[in-house]
């Protein structure tokens, strides 16, 4: 099978998917208007339409090819930052170093992949950026809890630029044979990612007791993670079809990726609780924020990233 | 009408311009909005929150030495119709407040800043009487507290580069008249008003 064929095939498995969970949460929501209404069926509602849009936009851009597909990723980083920066309490003082945060570093980051420059895109804002940032603010002349105030920039630019870049990075790797497997590697890593997440919260919400770190979030369980995480480990083994893996690699690097995604929402889980919030934004409904869906793709990114490098290019 | 459309959308995506209505419904009334005012895009911001026909019919008070100039002027003219406020005229040039007064009079509502200046701080200082003598002298006219939230994070005093945080703009409910009520005493409530929806 060539590659428009799997992405098309791909596609058409996540629409099934879809159409059977919009039936279900029709379904459900029927039986529950008799009894006055669910909270809990209009939130999974309101995240299947969302997943109907955030599918067709990651769609179209993969149809409009690499360039389309880092602005989307370049554009998901501007509100991933942009709600990271609104509930972290800044100074007046920070407030050139956020702006070349938001104008400077996120383009040249994304530029940088654009460029195939990969030397300078690995270390550009953890040793530039990150530098400059103390720099900038030092020169503001505001000293109250400098430290505190560096760090907690220098993070919001970690995960929601720097780490996020990772994804469409993927088109940096040097994959034999078609450019387009690269694309369908990005799809695929988003996609053990968000069913990992998905999975989790469906496992959790119906057989979860034990919580895992119930002060940060109590959504998050052992029955939860173990059900979903295993599910979703079995999915992205069956789609070794469309990598260039074979079953017992992607299966590997399904649980590399299920893995490094569940600590991902744990530690952006804990963020948000330091900073009083549920929810990172409001921009998809019933999902939260940019970020609430990021947290995962966040940390598994890099990861998978280096191990396609090292071990498959 | 193309330049509104365009600035309104730009301020939405810089800054989000979120509009909340707490307190009331967007409404064609005669309404005067006030706002605490931390930056120069304050204006902008709420005018940007409400939906496009009432947007039409609302006039941003702006400061003639600041927006009066050059690419400003032509953007406060022709992009939000702008009403200046002379802020350092002197008294014996006759009454400042006048043009906000002929706005209300042909039915335009007005979105005016009682502190008169720029504070970055998240809660506003105390109120200028403007906002009494206006509250007077049209008493038909809905007051309709507004707490713009963020904006002094995104474009402190003296920077003019926006941040693109995300800026939301609260409506509350339209301050209720008191007959009889000492000037201080009303300026007090206006503020406190705000002060409620930060």
């Amino acid at each position: 099978m060539n590659i428009p064929d799997k992405f098309y095939w791909l596609m058409g498995g996540i629409a099934t998917l879809l159409v059977v969970a919009s039936l279900i949460g029709w379904i459900l929501a029927k039986r529950a208007s008799r009894r006055g209404g669910s909270a809990t069926i209009d939130n999974l509602n309101a995240r299947t339409r969302a997943w109907w849009v955030m599918v067709a936009v990651l769609a179209a851009c993969f149809l409009l090819g690499p360039t389309a597909t880092l602005l989307l990723f370049a554009i998901a980083s501007v509100f991933a930052l942009r709600e990271f920066v609104t509930l972290t309490p800044t100074r007046p003082g920070d407030h050139l170093s956020l702006v070349v945060c938001f104008y400077i570093m996120l383009p040249v980051q994304y530029w940088l992949i654009y460029d195939h420059w990969y030397g300078l895109f690995a270390v550009f804002l953890p040793v530039y950026g990150f530098l400059s940032l103390p720099v900038l603010m030092a020169m503001s002349g505001d000293t109250e809890g400098f430290l505190e105030r560096v760090t907690k920039i220098q993070w919001g630019v970690l995960i929601t630029v720097y780490c996020i870049s990772y994804v469409p990075a993927i088109l940096l790797l040097d994959v034999h044979g078609d450019a387009n497997q690269k694309l369908l590697l990005i799809i695929y890593l988003l996609l053990v990612v968000q069913i990992s997440d998905v999975l989790q919260y469906v496992f959790g919400k119906l057989f979860g007791k034990r919580a895992i770190a119930p002060r940060v979030s109590p959504s998050k369980t052992v029955e939860g993670f173990v059900g979903g995480g295993l599910s979703a480990i079995a999915i992205g083994t069956a789609l070794w079809r469309i990598t260039p893996f074979t079953p017992l690699q992607a299966c590997a690097m399904s649980t590399v990726i299920v893995v490094t995604g569940f600590l991902g929402g744990l530690s952006l889980s804990a963020a948000k609780r330091g900073l009083c919030a549920k929810d990172w934004g409001s921009m998809i409904e019933g999902h939260g924020g940019m970020l609430d869906r990021f947290d995962s793709v966040s940390f598994a990114a890099p990861v998978f990233f280096h191990l396609c490098r090292y071990y498959f290019f | 009408m193309w330049l509104s459309r365009l600035l309104a959308g730009m301020v939405r995506v810089l800054v989000g311009a979120q509009p909340r209505w707490i307190g009331c419904r967007p409404s064609p009334a005669l309404r005067i909005y006030y706002a605490n005012h931390t930056s120069h895009f304050d204006a902008l911001a709420l005018w940007s929150a409400l939906p496009n026909k009432l947007r039409a019919s609302t006039r941003p008070v702006a400061a003639k030495d600041y927006w009066s100039t050059g690419i400003r002027a032509y953007i406060a003219t022709n992009g939000f119709n702008a009403l200046f406020i002379d802020r350092h005229a002197d008294r014996s040039a006759g009454d400042p407040l006048a043009p906000l007064g002929e706005a209300l009079q042909r039915g335009q509502s007005l979105i005016i800043f009682p502190e008169g200046t720029r504070h970055a701080q998240a809660l506003p200082s105390p109120f200028k009487s403007g906002l009494f003598h206006l509250s007077t002298r049209f008493p038909d006219a809905e007051l309709v507290p507004v707490y713009l939230d963020n904006l002094y994070r995104s474009m402190p005093k003296g920077t003019f580069l926006p941040v693109p945080l995300t800026c939301s703009v609260r409506f509350g409910k339209p301050l209720e008249r008191r007959a009889d009520e000492a000037k201080g005493d009303f300026l007090e409530r206006a503020r406190a008003a705000i002060v409620e929806l930060a």
